[in-house]
């Protein structure tokens, strides 16, 4: 994924889709946050887990 | 400040409401000193963003009518302050934002606040925090830096900022602040505090604002590992108004304290706790396990991982919390989060439900590693605080922003809500303390408060007030 994964380009595409306002001197930054979550779901993804290994978070109806 | 206004604040939670409740002290006297080392300190350092004088003298009196009329109270007269996250009857809940302070007042305390209120302890303020409590740092656009009280050019840490500094600098012996990834344990490490981070679950969070409800825990700052035990026995209690609180037993820890330590099996947690700390931070830690005669050192594998996890969970959901305003006033956060949020907000989802499937794993991986120990040390930040303003820093040649790192060795263990303490380090010859993780199993944060007294009754590790020029 990180050879694949282009920042300027997500960016630009998520923020036609959400409507988001970014002035031109915020974009670098934001571009460079989301390289970082990026990378770092990148590690995430890369490690293998059972099926049966259920998400954390709790809902109780 | 007159000397007896300095020794009453630097007198323990435990040590005021001991006074109080023997009539050898009024709860009035403890809120007049706090009140005091507030208006001379808090313009060098800036750790309140709101006083509460009328509501703390008010309580005040109610402890001294309860004390005359023979009630014992566990927090008769503690001065304290809460993160300004926390409601409070009266004052609009700002969580360190600008929008935020456009919102009516809040019209009840917060559930930790009343159980506060209800054992004697004196609210007097509310304090600075990082915008939406996004932050390691201190540092806020809108209500400037916070500053160390051991140092006023250094950071305090974050994002409990106000609160570590308050308690610091003995304007309250007791704050409380909030931690998702570590914004109890990284501050408390800056400023030299006894810091607690309770299991996931333990402490309702009801009338707090959130940040990350998947991650967010709250927790007690203090000068001495006694007055956390205290604190913390106070503070339990079910909360049906906390969908994710877990009605798991209470546990009795404050009496436990002084309980034999020897039998527990400690550990030095190893791996990526060591690979990234810089000097201070291994020091640090060996001088606490030399000290503990914990020689054991245990990898433990996969921990970069669950930071880089949490990291994910964060961005997507406190953007997920906060999209409506990202979206329609970004020129109203504070530029050093607006741009982490905005990012936060193009994260796709299989990142995010990947990285909470790889928590049940982490989760599951601790609790065999806690089959054969007790309690794990880990270095809570990887250096002491950073001189105010500093944006970067390095380690093993890869330089990263500061804001989002500092937290390296607390977002792992919140990442699967183990309780830990922070512990308060001074080495030989620092100007400086820095703190270690005393890390427990889930439900026993009974293990971590009894080593972290022995710590303090040994010497190892301590609080002083800071010595700041007001």
């Amino acid at each position: 994924m990180a050879d694949t994964f282009e920042p300027k380009a997500h960016v630009a595409h998520m923020e036609k889709m959400l409507g988001l306002a970014i002035e031109e001197d915020w974009r670098p930054v934001v571009e460079m946050h989301i390289a970082a979550i990026e990378k770092a779901a990148e590690a995430v993804l890369d490690f293998p887990l059972e099926d049966h290994a259920e998400a954390a978070p709790v809902f109780v109806p | 400040m007159s000397h007896e206004t300095k020794e009453l604040n630097s007198l323990t939670a435990a040590q005021t409401a001991a006074a109080v409740n023997s009539g050898d002290m009024k709860a009035l006297e403890a809120a007049y000193a706090s009140l005091q080392a507030i208006e001379s300190l808090n313009p060098r350092v800036n750790a309140f963003t709101d006083v509460l004088g009328e509501r703390a003298l008010l309580e005040a009196r109610a402890v001294d009518d309860a004390v005359a009329e023979g009630r014992s109270l566990p927090l008769a007269g503690v001065p304290y302050a809460v993160k300004n996250l926390y409601d409070v009857e009266g004052l609009t809940t700002r969580a360190g934002a600008k929008i935020s302070r456009e919102n009516p007042p809040a019209t009840t305390d917060a559930t930790l606040v009343r159980k506060l209120k209800e054992a004697g302890a004196i609210l007097v303020g509310a304090t600075h925090m990082g915008e939406y409590a996004y932050d390691f740092t201190g540092e806020n656009a809108h209500d400037g830096i916070c500053r160390n009280p051991h140092d006023t050019g250094y950071m305090t840490g974050g994002s409990s900022s106000g609160s570590a500094a308050a308690t610091a600098a003995g304007m309250v012996p007791l704050a409380m602040g909030s931690d998702t990834n570590g914004s109890i344990r990284v501050p408390a490490s800056f400023c030299g505090l006894f810091g607690l981070k309770p299991t996931y679950g333990r402490l309702s969070r009801a009338g707090t604002y959130p940040f990350v409800g998947s991650l967010d825990h709250l927790g007690p700052l203090t000068r001495s590992a006694e007055d956390l035990a205290l604190i913390f026995d106070v503070l339990q209690g079910h909360d049906p108004a906390d969908p994710a609180q877990t009605d798991h037993p209470e546990i009795e820890t404050h009496a436990r304290l002084a309980e034999d330590i020897g039998p527990l099996r400690i550990a030095v947690a190893g791996g990526y706790f060591r690979e990234k700390a810089l000097p201070d931070a291994l020091n640090a830690v060996d001088l606490v396990a030399r000290a503990l005669g914990a020689s054991l050192e245990i990898d433990i594998p996969e921990a970069a991982r669950a930071r880089a996890a949490a990291y994910v969970i964060t961005a997507a959901e406190g953007s997920t919390l906060h999209l409506n305003r990202i979206l329609e006033r970004p020129r109203d956060f504070d530029p050093e989060t607006r741009d982490r949020f905005l990012a936060g907000t193009m994260v796709p989802a299989i990142w995010v439900q990947k990285a909470q499937r790889f928590r049940s794993w982490f989760r599951d991986l601790f609790r065999k590693i806690f089959e054969n120990v007790d309690v794990l040390l880990a270095p809570a930040t990887p250096f002491p605080a950073l001189a105010s303003g500093t944006k970067t820093f390095t380690i093993g040649g890869e330089t990263m922003p500061a804001r989002p790192n500092i937290g390296l060795f607390t977002q792992p263990i919140s990442f699967i809500g183990l309780p830990a303490v922070t512990v308060p380090i001074w080495l030989e010859g620092a100007k400086l303390p820095i703190g270690v993780q005393v890390i427990a199993p889930a439900w026993r944060e009974d293990l971590a408060l009894r080593v972290a007294h022995h710590l303090e009754q040994t010497g190892v590790c301590r609080a002083p007030v800071a010595k700041i020029a007001a």
